[in-house]
């Protein structure tokens, strides 16, 4: 039974006062304890699944298909019910911890809130704080405490992020672009930290970034989105081993490495689509190196395939030969 | 200077003047809290850039690496133009950057030799003016050219840089991310510059964009034998487009080297560290060395 089901997730936004479709299909259960990396480029909408997860869209927007919690439709809850929700069983980390940590108030003030709202006392809300903060690798706690969010780097104040996130004992965590905004070593450190913290706790995690890389170091599964579309769902020990979607291994490709020696990119032609932008066929198409007529007029359907899901009508016949772009030496550009 | 180089940088030294912070209330300490002279007092010195040296040869790509305070961008500054040295000398082509009395038409000839691109083109681009405006404008503020000659140009510019024609038309809003930095390249390229700067060019990019935009400066190096200085913080991307690094730590050069050997054996220890940071094939997070910052 999975803690959270994504179920057919379609989201329209209303822009200058036309709705305009940003997510047009998703569907992805995440098991317990379960971690799930959701991989797009820009204008694929993975901020939009995890903000419709706990439903955090712009006013105006329309949800379509559904999003259960523990069985429960969380589209369907009513205030009291959404409220315990958020402060019960699910937890955001966003990607700056900047624009999301009130500026006025301490970090402590932050800190407990969460718990001071579920009626915790703030003595005791205080001490589990604390012993977070020392567990997020934050030294001097009662000094941090004390301190306001401009007082501290933003590796810090991510990790601040982390313990609040921490601190309601969720059983979900949704970490959104969370170290985008940080220097490569402190990325490093926070994700070290995160990866700890949650598989000693059992946590599952929608983990929302641009970086494959990043998403297969700490993740069970890996969800591939492309304009507003699921097009593939692996595990992340196949990712790599069996390439199975044109574009997931067009990505692989895409991305340079430091330590092996300089070839050309095997770059992705032409620019990633927004969701709004796409025709009646598979979303990559224009874009794709093994596209036939069949590709353009008609969209694949997300299907089974082994151990994951892939969307893509030639995935079987492809499956051989995607290694060859994805790997060193086979350069087109 | 050595003369075969085209860039040659030594002892570049940048400190600011900046408010001391709560935590550090520097010399002048809290007598003089509430005194008019207080404030001034508080500032304090940042050495952003302390003792930098290096060279590029001609047709050479130096990457300049560091994270956020690393003074790297300053540096890129200075060179381009941007910010007056504190201390240290710049040469072009052999020729010494003074910054005492620069006149309009000596700025030209310099702008002539070194250009530069940044690292956002949603800022970088004047949203008024179309693509064919910008590079045209660059076109006749260096040279002395008619009108058949620009258009000529800015045709070959733009295939240069892969747009296509009815996209000089467009203004900036109707192009995405990756065109746009195509826009910058070419208008950086206007003037035939000796020395490109990429002030992290490709860092706000999607990772599909960014591997056509690297291949593409790599092209254009090839087809016009321009140097480049390449500012990044991502040793993955450096790799790719540089033939010396220069590694910068908290506004010095910690380590300097042929970009394949420093990153395949690496002697210093922050960049061990910069260089395991990197997500890559197999990857998995480590803890730095570094101690918990403020």
């Amino acid at each position: 039974m999975s803690v959270l089901e994504i179920d057919h997730l379609a989201v329209d936004l209303p822009v200058e006062g036309v709705l305009r479709r940003v997510l047009h299909d998703v569907t992805l259960p995440i098991a317990p304890g379960e971690a799930v990396g959701l991989v797009g480029e820009s204008g694929a909408g993975k901020s939009m699944v995890s903000r419709a997860v706990i439903r955090l869209l712009p006013e105006g927007a329309a949800v379509h298909g559904d999003i259960r919690y523990a069985g429960d439709s969380v589209l369907a809850m009513g205030r009291p019910a959404l409220r315990h929700f958020r402060t019960h069983d699910v937890a955001m980390i966003f990607q700056d911890p900047r624009a999301h940590i009130n500026p006025v108030r301490t970090v402590g003030d932050f800190l407990v809130e969460a718990l001071v709202e579920r009626g915790e006392r703030r003595e005791s809300a205080t001490t589990t704080v604390t012993a977070l903060l020392a567990s997020v690798g934050v030294s001097d706690p009662e000094r941090r405490f004390r301190q306001f969010p401009h007082e501290l780097s933003g590796g810090l104040l991510q990790r601040v992020m982390i313990a609040a996130a921490l601190a309601v004992s969720p059983t979900l965590l949704l970490a959104d672009e969370p170290t985008t905004a940080l220097d490569v070593t402190t990325q490093s450190d926070v994700m070290v930290i995160l990866d700890a913290r949650r598989r000693e706790r059992g946590l599952a995690m929608l983990f929302v970034t641009h970086d494959l890389e990043l998403a297969a170091a700490v993740c069970d599964r890996i969800a591939v989105l492309y304009a507003g579309l699921l097009i593939e769902d692996v595990p992340t020990g196949d990712l790599r081993r069996d390439l199975r979607h044109p574009y997931t291994a067009g990505l692989l490709a895409s991305r340079p490495d430091p330590v092996s020696p300089r070839r050309r990119l095997a770059a992705i032609p032409g620019r990633p689509l927004s969701a709004f932008e796409i025709g009646p066929g598979c979303p990559f198409a224009p874009r794709c190196p093994f596209a036939v007529a069949r590709c353009l007029s008609e969209r694949p359907e997300l299907r089974d395939l082994d151990t994951g899901r892939v969307a893509c009508h030639r995935a079987e016949e492809l499956r051989g030969q995607l290694l060859s772009i994805a790997t060193p030496g086979a350069a087109s550009a | 200077m050595p003369e075969d180089s085209i860039l040659e940088v030594r002892g570049l030294r940048k400190v600011y003047r900046v408010r001391a912070s709560r935590a550090d209330p520097g010399p002048a300490g809290s007598a003089l809290l509430g005194h008019p002279l207080a404030r001034r007092q508080r500032a304090r010195a940042l050495v952003a850039v302390d003792d930098v040296s290096f060279s590029v040869a001609p047709g050479q790509s130096l990457a300049v690496v560091g994270e956020s305070g690393s003074g790297k961008t300053t540096v890129a500054r200075m060179v381009v133009g941007l910010e007056r040295p504190t201390g240290g000398t710049i040469w072009v082509s052999g020729q010494e950057r003074s910054w005492r009395h620069v006149t309009s038409r000596e700025r030209r000839r310099r702008a002539r030799e070194v250009q530069i691109i940044f690292q956002d083109p949603y800022s970088s681009l004047d949203p008024r003016m179309s693509v064919r405006g910008c590079l045209d404008e660059s076109l006749r503020l260096h040279f002395d050219w008619g009108r058949e000659r620009r258009d000529a140009r800015v045709a070959e510019l733009l295939d240069q840089v892969g747009l296509d024609r009815r996209q000089a038309e467009s203004l900036p809003r109707a192009l995405s991310g990756g065109q746009r930095q195509r826009v910058a390249i070419a208008r950086a390229l206007a003037s035939e510059p000796r020395v490109l700067i990429c002030d992290e060019a490709v860092a706000s990019l999607d990772v599909s964009i960014q591997a056509q935009v690297l291949n593409l400066l790599s092209d254009i190096r090839d087809a016009t034998g321009v140097s480049y200085l390449f500012i990044s913080h991502d040793l993955a991307v450096v790799r790719q487009v540089s033939d010396n690094v220069v590694i910068m730590r908290r506004g010095r050069v910690v380590e300097a080297g042929p970009t394949a050997s420093v990153l395949s054996d690496p002697s210093n220890g922050y960049t061990k560290q910069l260089l395991a940071a990197i997500p890559r094939p197999g990857w998995k997070p480590t803890r730095s060395a570094s101690p918990d910052e403020s």
